[in-house]
């Protein structure tokens, strides 16, 4: 602690280059804290997935409806518990910009799929008896500043024409990862409202709840085959699969942030070590003072591993705050990553990089330092 | 007393025995110290002078223990420093050398206070005890009233006055200055001067000094010269 006041006298030497050090280790961890919350997001559905959920869809594409028939049949497979639906629905609230999830869901068994959305029992069953109400995440319902008892219109994409709902509950996530931004309403809203148009009594994907997650691949194949040879085949895969390949549909989102934070990192190593490289330099006869007055050579090269530290610290936890408080205002593409925070263990993840990059950068500067001859530096004064 | 004729001073407070030190450069051998002899008692005030190249800054390194003799001894207060490792030479030289250069050599982002305060970050004295012996070694230097100034503040004559205050703070040993009024106009040599006797006859240091200014010589109990790589008296 005494040689506190010592290592931030230096450090302020050379206030511009060192706050353009610390700005630049800031906007790389900012960065970091950024594709870390993307990558968060895009794989939030994987790391929240079921173990003990199936998504059951048609073979040719996921935008290919299934009959509402299967889903009797589906609960007749060994192993499986129960099965719910739910079809996209696609709608625009006021502009395209706008965008959040919507399904029309099954009202019957929704709930007992999907446990991990909380729910009032009032709020529920208040939903249950309006054909024309709506289930809303509590991400959305804070984003458009909806709540129970609002009506709110959507205009239909796939089915067109303006569609209106009353808000009867807000669901929570129960796990920090679940998807808040979702809008259900009832399918047989759907379903008595495109008889005119196409549709009808199809479904878009089954989900279906197995009694033991072991038998997942068992029971994969028994509900791909029971369906084969129709006019509706289905492809079955386990709801982690599912949001996986979901989410490798954009690409292969850890190997590009891994990329990028790699070199983010060496850049960050040679920008650091620069200036402590330089610091060092020219320091030398200070440094041969320093030993001449009786600093060992292990104080020396702990005062300049120090100064590097202070840097990399301060440059990492700026860029870390920033983009704490930047997810904080919630998903910037306006529904596209609607699980969009920085958890706290990333946080420390960052810093410990930050912490990381202060030794690797600091550490042959201070060696330099620590194995300077005290003759030689004495020299250059 | 001041010797250096090799034979046993029991008072000797510095002893250095067949001092020799050679250089290597390309296939060249440099016999720079040879078979030096120096015998210091306490309280003495010695100047050591000669021509540039003549040894007086390798004496100075080896008698600050900031490098190592080819051969012989150096013992000061009954250690022998010429083969400790480099970590308890450096804790040698914090407990036992007080060092004064030409430049003043002050770390130009400190105030006065904290340059004196330096070595005493090396000891165990708590922030109250080091802030004391701070504000002692400054007024004994004469600058209590320029405790927050940096050097860039401060004329030559005050850095150097820092610089000595520096030197004193931890009450070393012996205090070795090289050229320390080098840098310094006729006045501000004189006070400098004034105050190395001063701290001499009334505080008892023993210094030994490296020069080239017969002026500054002339204050030492003793100056010896480098001539050849051995010692040679020159006046008392």
């Amino acid at each position: 602690m005494k040689y506190l006041p010592f290592i931030f006298r230096n450090l302020l030497r050379k206030k511009t280059r060192t706050i353009l050090t610390i700005g630049s280790i800031a906007v790389a961890l900012f960065l970091f804290g950024l594709l870390v919350t993307i990558e968060t997001a895009l794989n939030a559905g994987v790391d929240v997935a079921g173990v003990d959920r199936l998504i059951v869809r048609n073979k040719i594409s996921l935008i290919m409806p299934l009959p509402l028939s299967y889903q009797e049949r589906l609960r007749q497979i060994d192993n499986v518990s129960e099965a719910t639906f739910a079809t996209w629905f696609g709608a625009i609230y006021q502009e395209p910009k706008n965008f959040f999830p919507q399904f029309a869901i099954d009202t019957d068994t929704y709930r007992t799929v999907f446990p991990e959305f909380e729910i009032s029992d009032a709020e529920w069953n208040a939903f249950l008896a309006d054909r024309e109400g709506a289930v809303v995440g509590k991400g959305t319902a804070d984003r458009f500043g909806w709540k129970v008892g609002d009506r709110i219109p959507l205009q239909g994409t796939i089915w067109t024409g303006t569609w209106e709902f009353n808000i009867r509950a807000i669901y929570e996530g129960s796990r920090s990862g679940d998807d808040e931004s979702q809008f259900w309403f009832q399918w047989k809203y759907l379903e008595e409202r495109r008889q005119t148009s196409f549709g009808g009594g199809t479904v878009g994907w089954y989900t279906v709840k197995i009694d033991d997650p072991d038998q997942a691949v068992t029971v994969t194949g028994a509900i791909d085959e029971g369906f084969s040879n129709s006019a509706y085949e289905t492809s079955t895969e386990t709801e982690q699969a599912f949001a996986a390949g979901f989410a490798k549909q954009i690409g292969n989102i850890k190997m590009l942030i891994m990329s990028i934070g790699a070199v983010v990192l060496f850049t960050l190593l040679l920008v650091t070590g620069n200036t402590m490289a330089m610091a060092v330099r020219e320091r030398v006869p200070e440094l041969g003072v320093l030993k001449t007055l009786g600093f060992g050579d292990r104080t020396v090269l702990f005062l300049v591993l120090a100064e590097s530290l202070v840097i990399a610290t301060v440059g990492g936890a700026i860029g870390v705050g920033l983009a704490k408080l930047f997810t904080l205002g919630g998903d910037p593409t306006g529904g596209m990553l609607p699980v969009f925070y920085l958890s706290t263990g990333e946080m420390l993840l960052g810093l410990g990089i930050a912490i990381f990059v202060g030794l690797a950068a600091g550490s042959i500067p201070a060696l330099t330092a620590m194995n300077l001859r005290i003759v030689d530096a004495l020299r250059r004064v | 007393m001041v010797s250096i004729d090799g034979k046993e001073h029991s008072d000797s407070l510095i002893r250095v025995r067949n001092l020799n030190k050679v250089y290597r450069r390309g296939g060249e051998t440099i016999n720079v110290l040879q078979g030096l002899n120096l015998d210091v008692e306490k309280g003495e005030f010695v100047a050591f002078m000669g021509p540039s190249g003549s040894g007086k800054t390798t004496l100075r390194n080896l008698l600050g223990g900031l490098d190592t003799p080819t051969s012989g001894t150096v013992t000061v207060d009954g250690d022998e420093i010429t083969h400790m490792s480099g970590r308890h030479l450096a804790s040698w030289r914090a407990r036992h050398v007080g060092f004064i250069f030409q430049m003043y050599n002050l770390i130009p982002v400190l105030t006065a206070f904290q340059n004196v305060e330096l070595p005493l970050l090396l000891t165990k004295l708590s922030k109250a005890q080091r802030r004391q012996h701070v504000e002692t070694a400054l007024s004994l230097v004469g600058l209590p009233d320029r405790m927050k100034h940096y050097p860039r503040q401060l004329s030559g004559g005050q850095e150097q006055r820092v610089a000595i205050a520096r030197a004193i703070v931890t009450d070393p040993t012996f205090l070795l200055c090289d050229e320390p009024t080098g840098d310094l106009d006729r006045k501000a040599a004189e006070e400098i001067l004034d105050l190395l006797t001063e701290l001499e006859s009334n505080h008892g240091k023993t210094i030994l000094m490296v020069t080239h200014d017969p002026l500054a010589a002339e204050r030492a109990d003793m100056t010896l010269h480098l001539d050849k790589g051995a010692l040679v008296e020159a006046a008392s």
